[in-house]
Order: structure tokens, then sequence, then C-alpha cells
């Protein structure tokens, strides 16, 4: 759930519209949660459920396993996987394009708490060419303070790196209907 | 200023903005986290206010009511069954004309249990005597519950602002509040004519027997009736401080001239309206988007209904037994037309079942359909999942 409010605060902050919503439920850390985010040139009206997504950043490994996850995925559509496995094993496994780096390993050697979020997001970013680091900074800023903050600036830079730079800025001009 | 916000921390935010002396509210499930913000903006010294945690939604709206009538700006949010357990109190606080406000955060009314978004929590409560006004946005949310302090206080009638839970409550949007000096221009302090004092003593809600109870009956309904004017005013004046309106009674989407429209309350309008400007139809369709319930719009209704020939009525809460809760009124108000439009009464996202874009083109596609129009139907049941003799 804050992953999808932080990228749709970074989106936001270079002048997009954004809605962030999670998959209504009773929420808590750890288990099973899904979220969205809509990012677009205008206001956005619908309040519907994203069905049809155009990427899909999965936070949990394990959830690959699960029935349906990856449904309704839109062909030629990204899947951001976090597990310290490589994108061409989950490629093969999943039969599709997944893109893969440790995200919650790097988390955890830089701030302490195995927590994929901002990694995932910073991963996410470098590879869409959606957002500069900058949104997700001020975005991060806005939430975060002090040592905290500190942290996740250096895991921001350290995980755009670990994905091939826009690889995925052609789905993303293709995909944005 | 405009900033990304979750629709519960703008609506702290936007009733922060409006200086409340007390905000009282059970902090549990079913709550938003409407009042954990507000409880943030007071611990961190943002808000000078007392902040009353409390075992009940009927303690909480009993300490709101008791802080309304001693003076004090007076605010308090639920939902669902919390608005059920908050009823006796509602009906004291509009009976006893004491001005506040809450918001209930729209959710479906268990049995069977589900904590999801439909209305039938606030039509539950649709006769105590509440003001209810219903928001299509989180920025129409922000600037209907300022409004709505200057509502209550000028009409002595209390305003339920009424937003869909987890659809607006909890997504995350661009959303603007107005500056502290901008609402202080809008809000005068709050001053209550028949403030409780000790140095004047007066009593309130006192036994009142057969001789008079049917005038006091007869005053509040006449008040409500009359806070349309007020809930008018509110709006203009709003739009001249801050530049935007909140959605007045009413507000129409497309062509005024439509012989189709669609009537609904709330998020469902957001909907509705992008789901037409993707999939325009032959026929020419208008939105009416009716933000005021209570009082009900009588007249600004039948002005904009004048012409039409097919309506739909969306509900969001059903009346089991009888059918459409706002449909049934519509109906009731359409037979003073001049010509009687054919109603097609539907409900539609019952327990927070999603209401998708497609809404729009399947809504047209029904009434064009149908020999007869639609007394009441659920529009989006799934038949198959029940047993043959339930279908």
């Amino acid at each position: 759930m804050v992953a999808a409010y932080l990228l749709a605060s970074a989106a936001f902050e270079v002048g997009r519209y954004c809605q962030a919503f999670p998959n209504f439920g009773a929420e808590r850390r750890g288990a099973p949660v899904m979220a969205f985010v809509r990012i677009d040139a205008k206001p956005i009206l619908r309040r519907s459920q994203v069905r049809t997504p155009a990427f899909l950043i999965i936070q949990d490994p394990g959830l690959l396993n699960v029935a349906g996850v990856l449904d309704g995925l839109r062909e030629g559509g990204g899947i951001l996987v976090n597990s310290p496995r490589s994108s061409e094993e989950l490629s093969g496994e999943t039969g599709k394009a997944v893109v893969s780096f440790a995200a919650a390993q790097m988390a955890l050697q830089m701030t302490g708490k195995p927590l994929a979020n901002v990694a995932l997001l910073s991963a996410f970013a470098s590879l869409t060419g959606l957002l500069p680091r900058e949104a997700l900074i001020k975005a991060l800023s806005a939430r975060f303070k002090g040592d905290v903050l500190e942290k996740n600036l250096k895991l921001v830079d350290m995980a755009a790196d670990q994905v091939p730079t826009e690889s995925w800025k052609d789905i993303t001009h293709a995909l944005s209907a | 200023m405009l900033s990304a916000l979750e629709g519960s921390q703008a609506l702290a935010q936007a009733v922060g903005l409006c200086r409340p002396g007390v905000v009282a509210a059970y902090p549990i499930t079913p709550q938003t986290h409407i009042v954990e913000n507000i409880s943030k903006l007071v611990a961190d010294g943002r808000l000078r206010c007392e902040l009353v945690s409390v075992e009940s939604e009927f303690s909480a709206a009993s300490v709101a009511l008791g802080a309304a009538a001693s003076g004090v700006r007076a605010y308090t949010a639920s939902s669902s069954q919390g608005i059920l357990l908050m009823a006796e109190v509602l009906y004291n606080i509009s009976g006893m004309r004491i001005p506040m406000v809450m918001t209930c955060a729209n959710r479906a009314v268990g049995a069977p249990l589900n904590i999801w978004n439909d209305q039938q929590d606030s039509m539950a409560v649709r006769d105590s005597g509440w003001i209810q006004l219903y928001c299509a946005d989180n920025q129409e949310a922000v600037d209907t519950t300022i409004q709505a302090f200057r509502i209550a206080e000028r009409t002595e009638v209390p305003v339920m602002v009424c937003v869909d839970g987890f659809v607006l409550t909890h997504t995350l949007e661009p959303i603007d509040l107005p500056t502290q000096e901008q609402v202080d221009r809008f809000l005068p302090p709050y001053h209550f004519s028949r403030a409780l004092d000790s140095r004047n003593p007066l009593s309130l809600g006192t036994c009142v027997d057969p001789s008079f109870f049917t005038e006091a009956r007869h005053s509040q309904h006449q008040a409500v009736l009359r806070a349309t004017t007020e809930i008018m005013a509110a709006d203009r004046d709003y739009a001249g401080i801050i530049g935007r309106s909140g959605g007045g009674l009413l507000s129409v989407v497309g062509p005024a001239e439509a012989d189709v429209a669609i009537l609904a309350l709330g998020s469902v309008c957001s909907t509705v309206q992008e789901s037409m400007q993707l999939f325009p139809q032959d026929r020419p369709v208008k939105l009416i988007k009716l933000r005021a319930y209570r009082p009900f719009p009588m007249a600004a209704l039948r002005e904009v209904l004048q012409g039409v020939r097919d309506l739909v009525v969306l509900e969001r809460a059903i009346a089991p037994g009888s059918g459409g809760i706002v449909g049934m009124e519509v109906r009731s108000l359409a037979t003073t037309l001049t010509q009687l439009p054919r109603i097609h009464n539907y409900a539609v996202g019952l327990g927070g079942r999603d209401v998708p874009i497609e809404i729009y083109p399947r809504l047209v596609e029904a009434i064009t359909r149908a020999d007869e129009p639609a007394w009441f139907e659920i529009f989006d049941l799934e038949p198959e999942k029940l047993p043959v003799e339930d279908r």
C-alpha cells in the first residue's frame, strides 16, 4: 500500500494526475494485499478496480505461485519481481518476460529492514523512464525523515542500477492508453 | 494547495481547518483514518482541540452532542454498524436542533459481515432529521466538509457528509486544501444561540407531550426543507472565496436537453462520468449528480427532470421487500412532472462490488432492451451463484 501511495505521489510531483488505492480489505503488513496505481496526463475520474494493468510489481516472489496473480496483465506488459532468483529463471517458469532483482535483500543491507518497497519503485522508475529520480525523492521526503530518509535515498540510487535503464520505455508508450 | 493526499488524510485536514473544539470518536473498526489523522494533528500541536476517544459510537455522538450544545464546534466520524449504534443519538441531535458535523464513510451494514463500500448505513438514518450531502470525489468531500459546518450552524440542523468508504477514504489523489485564511473568511467562529450556560440555565431535550410534539416535528421538517437555501448559499460563498463549487444541491454533466438521464449519489458518479466519455452513445445522455439527499431538492430535481423520457436511478443500498430507496422518492416526485419518464431503478455495487468502467454502455443497453422499465433490479447480480429458488 505504501509503495502504491509513494508511486502515485511521485507521479504527482512531476505534474501527472494520479490515483492509488488498495484492493480494499483488511490490510496488515505481511498479509497478501493488492494495491493499484493509475497515472495519467488528464484527471482520473473512474473509481473502478484495475483489471488490465500495464505493469505488475510483485513484492513477494511467493505470490508468483498464487493462481491468477498474472491474470489481466496487458499483452506485452511488464512484470517486476522482488526475488533473489534471476530474471531468466523466473521468465522461464512463468512463461512471461520478468525483470527480477533482490530488492528486499538490498533494503535489508541498506536500511536494516527487508522492505522491498522503495527499491522496487526506484527500479520501476528506471525501467519505465516514467519518473525522474527527483520525483521519487520528493515523494519519499514527504513521508520519511532523518536517518530513515537518508538510507532510503541511498537505496533509490543503488536499486536504479539493478535493472536495464528505460528498457520498458516502449511498453510505457505502447500501453499508456 | 494541491497535494497528493489520501482521502481520509485530506478530510482530517479539512476538519482541522474548521477549528473544531471537540472531536469525539470511537477509534476502532468501523472507523477510517480520518480521526486517526485528526489525533495526529492534535498530537503534533497543529490543531488545538479536545480529542475524546470513547468506547462506542453511541458515546462518540453523545460527546459531540454535549460539546456542540455547550457552544463548542463539534465533529465525529463513523460508518456502517457504527452509524446504526449512533442512531438514537442522531435523532436526539437533530431533534434538539444541535448544529454539528459528522462524516459517514459509507459502508455496507451486516449481516453478512462486510466492510466494503455501499450506502446502506447513511440510508438507514436518512429520516433521522440530518442534512445528508453525498460526495462524488475527494475534492468534493473536502469542500463539502468545510461547507457543512456553516450550513449546520446557520440552520441549526446537523449535517452528515457522506463519503464512500475505501473508494474515496482510502484513495490517494490530487486534492486541493484551501488555506486557513480562506476557511476563516468563509466560516466565522461558532456561536450557538441556545448554548448551555450555567449563568443562564435552560433545558434541552425535555419531554414534549402530544400537545406540542406534532409542532416540534413540523418545525424540524420545515427547518430541514429550508436548509436548501443555505446549502446553495454556502456553496456560492465558498466558490466566491475558494474558487470552486462543492456541487450545489445537484449538478448535471452532459447536454441539459438530453432526454435520457442517469441519477446517482456519491463516487459512482465519477465512474459513470468517465464511462460516458469513453463510450459515447447515439442518444444524448446527462448525468444528474445528486449531492443533497436531505433536504430532498424537489424544485431543482423537477427542473432537471423536465423533458426526460428515460431516467435511470442508481442506488448503492436496498430496501428489502420494497426495492430502491432513492428510486422510490424520485418516482414519487416524477408524478408531478408534465411528462412522466420511464424510470429504471437499479442497485449497483452493494457491499463493495466493483462498478466497472463499462457501466454506462451496459445501462444504456439495458434500458434500450427493456420493454418495461425495471421497477427495481440489482443490476450487477450474478444469479448463477444462487440456488435456483432464490434467483
